[in-house]
């Protein structure tokens, strides 16, 4: 596919999806999202917002192939996701996903090393990841003598040596504080910028949504659909400082009229919503 | 070594110490108890006379037998049970109760089935072990964590792998626990049976002192008992150790 061909294709789409958790012998069926559409550009940053419950991890892992949809499709750079993590897809978890029986470098290199990607060019990758991360003087220490954070960084550079063209971020900073998720969030910004990859961003957090992203997608209450999609209109070298601007504030007001009632549902007040 | 390290051996020596002094003095009857040094003393003759060479080699061999099935029939079937949750559910009550029944009464069956040779004896260390094992890796693998089942599929492992490569080393830190609890366990086991009824070993051996009143073996033999058993702890648990340590975790 030419670049002209592959930027008029959405870098990956999601059609009528829909997500049906089957019953089970102690809880009846959960429709956990959609029917629902969503287009990614190559390239761009967006970020999903919604109440807790609402499906964001299900749409995540339906995009990634980690979960089939029930209805619908979903394509990543033209080609159906099939019940399978296509080749081009990175993901890091809200969990701690370090291993913590290796070094910080050996997590980095693990993908690459299973791909059987030669010494040179692991050591290459998992070097200039690591600096880039600022990780380069823990690279011989274990998860275990790290904080939060760092061991996020790890799981950070373990998917970004293997240099997915889609990374999907499921809540990586809800575990930190909130300093150190805005500085976080300047590290995810200039990776994003280097690498020039397509971020989705999963969050519960309007302010680090509307901080990192191009566009937001604030969905409903469960089954999760986008209510409304936020074009923040950042320019693309921006950081942490932008909270400060007055247009923030108004992004992350939108974002909050959408969701407010949304919340409310989703913790059992329909009456407070109606207000 | 740590200062925690040189506490535990004050106390030791003191405790050894005490003994000696309470039976020197006759405040401990030295037909009941010979002092610590005269056991040490009869220990040392006793192997350069070579006299219970062949029953200690049984009875060590017969315990590494027992632990490496215990250990690797304790781990097979811990995996297979945590696979199969109806199977596991049905026999957890089983695990849960299975140190409270004393399973040295099947011991007597046991030698009717195989006779007075060593598979009895086997065969109850490893029924003392195995389950130490089981719930070591039922808990083990419990504590694998769910995230790494997704990791391991965007990585595009297969079950093998993800098995080998992730499962197996998050829960190489229980399943040590069960080697450590399965090695204990089979000494106990074995020693316990062979006092019991046997032809042959070491807990025979001590038995028959027992019965001849002969204090200067019976006290030699427990003694290298204490000391086999105490090293092979020590050494487990400082393997232990280096492992935590390579994970950055301190144990004390």
């Amino acid at each position: 596919m030419t670049t002209a061909a592959a930027d008029a294709v959405a870098h990956a789409a999601l059609s009528g999806v829909t997500r049906v958790y089957p019953a089970t012998a102690a809880t009846p069926p959960v429709h956990a999202l959609g029917p629902l559409d969503l287009e990614l550009k190559r390239g761009e940053f967006f970020a999903v917002v919604g109440p807790s419950g609402c499906g964001k991890s299900t749409l995540l892992e339906v995009l990634a192939g980690l979960q089939q949809p029930t209805a619908g499709t979903v394509t990543f750079e033209g080609r159906a996701v099939a019940g399978k993590v296509p080749d081009g897809i990175g993901v890091v978890f809200q969990e701690d996903a370090s291993f913590p029986w290796m070094t910080v470098w050996d997590n980095a290199a693990f993908g690459l090393r299973r791909n059987g990607v030669a010494a040179v060019e692991i050591r290459r990758r998992v070097d200039d990841a690591l600096a880039f991360m600022g990780l380069t003087e823990f690279a011989r220490a274990f998860p275990a003598q790290l904080s939060g954070g760092m061991r996020q960084r790890v799981c950070i550079s373990r998917t970004l040596v293997l240099q997915p063209r889609l990374i999907l971020l499921d809540e990586p900073f809800g575990a930190l504080d909130a300093q150190t998720r805005l500085l976080m969030g300047d590290e995810v910004l200039r990776l994003w910028r280097r690498t020039g990859a397509t971020i989705l961003l999963i969050t519960h957090a309007l302010d680090e949504a509307a901080m990192l992203s191009d566009r937001i997608g604030a969905m409903s209450a469960r089954p999760g659909r986008f209510l409304d999609i936020v074009a923040t209109g950042w320019p693309r070298e921006r950081d942490s400082k932008i909270v400060s601007e007055p247009q923030f504030g108004e992004i992350t007001g939108r974002l909050w009229d959408n969701l407010r009632g949304e919340s409310m549902k989703s913790l059992g007040h329909p009456g407070m919503a109606a207000g | 070594m740590t200062r925690v390290g040189w506490i535990r051996l004050a106390v030791l020596a003191i405790a050894i110490g005490l003994l000696e002094l309470c039976c020197r003095v006759g405040l401990i009857d030295q037909r009941v108890v010979i002092p610590p040094s005269e056991m040490a003393v009869a220990l040392v003759r006793l192997l350069i006379s070579g006299q219970a060479n062949e029953q200690i080699v049984r009875t060590f061999g017969i315990v590494i037998v027992a632990a490496l099935i215990s250990v690797v029939a304790g781990f097979a079937l811990g995996a297979v049970i945590h696979a199969l949750p109806r199977v596991r559910q049905s026999l957890d009550p089983f695990f849960a109760t299975y140190y409270a029944v004393p399973i040295f009464i099947f011991y007597p069956v046991m030698i009717v089935i195989f006779g007075l040779s060593a598979i009895p004896i086997v065969l109850m260390g490893v029924a003392t072990a195995i389950v130490a094992m089981i719930i070591a890796t039922l808990n083990g693998l419990d504590r694998v964590p769910q995230v790494l089942a997704k990791v391991a599929r965007v990585h595009r492992m297969g079950t093998i792998a993800t098995a080998l490569r992730l499962k197996l080393p998050a829960a190489a830190p229980h399943l040590f626990t069960g080697v450590k609890l399965a090695v204990s366990y089979a000494f106990i086991g074995v020693i316990a049976s062979e006092f019991i009824l046997a032809p042959a070993g070491l807990g025979r051996v001590i038995s028959d002192a027992y019965t001849d009143f002969n204090n200067r073996q019976m006290y030699a033999l427990m003694l290298l008992l204490i000391i086999v058993a105490t090293i092979v702890n020590m050494f487990l648990h400082v393997v232990d150790q280096r492992w935590a340590e390579r994970r950055g975790i301190t144990k004390p």
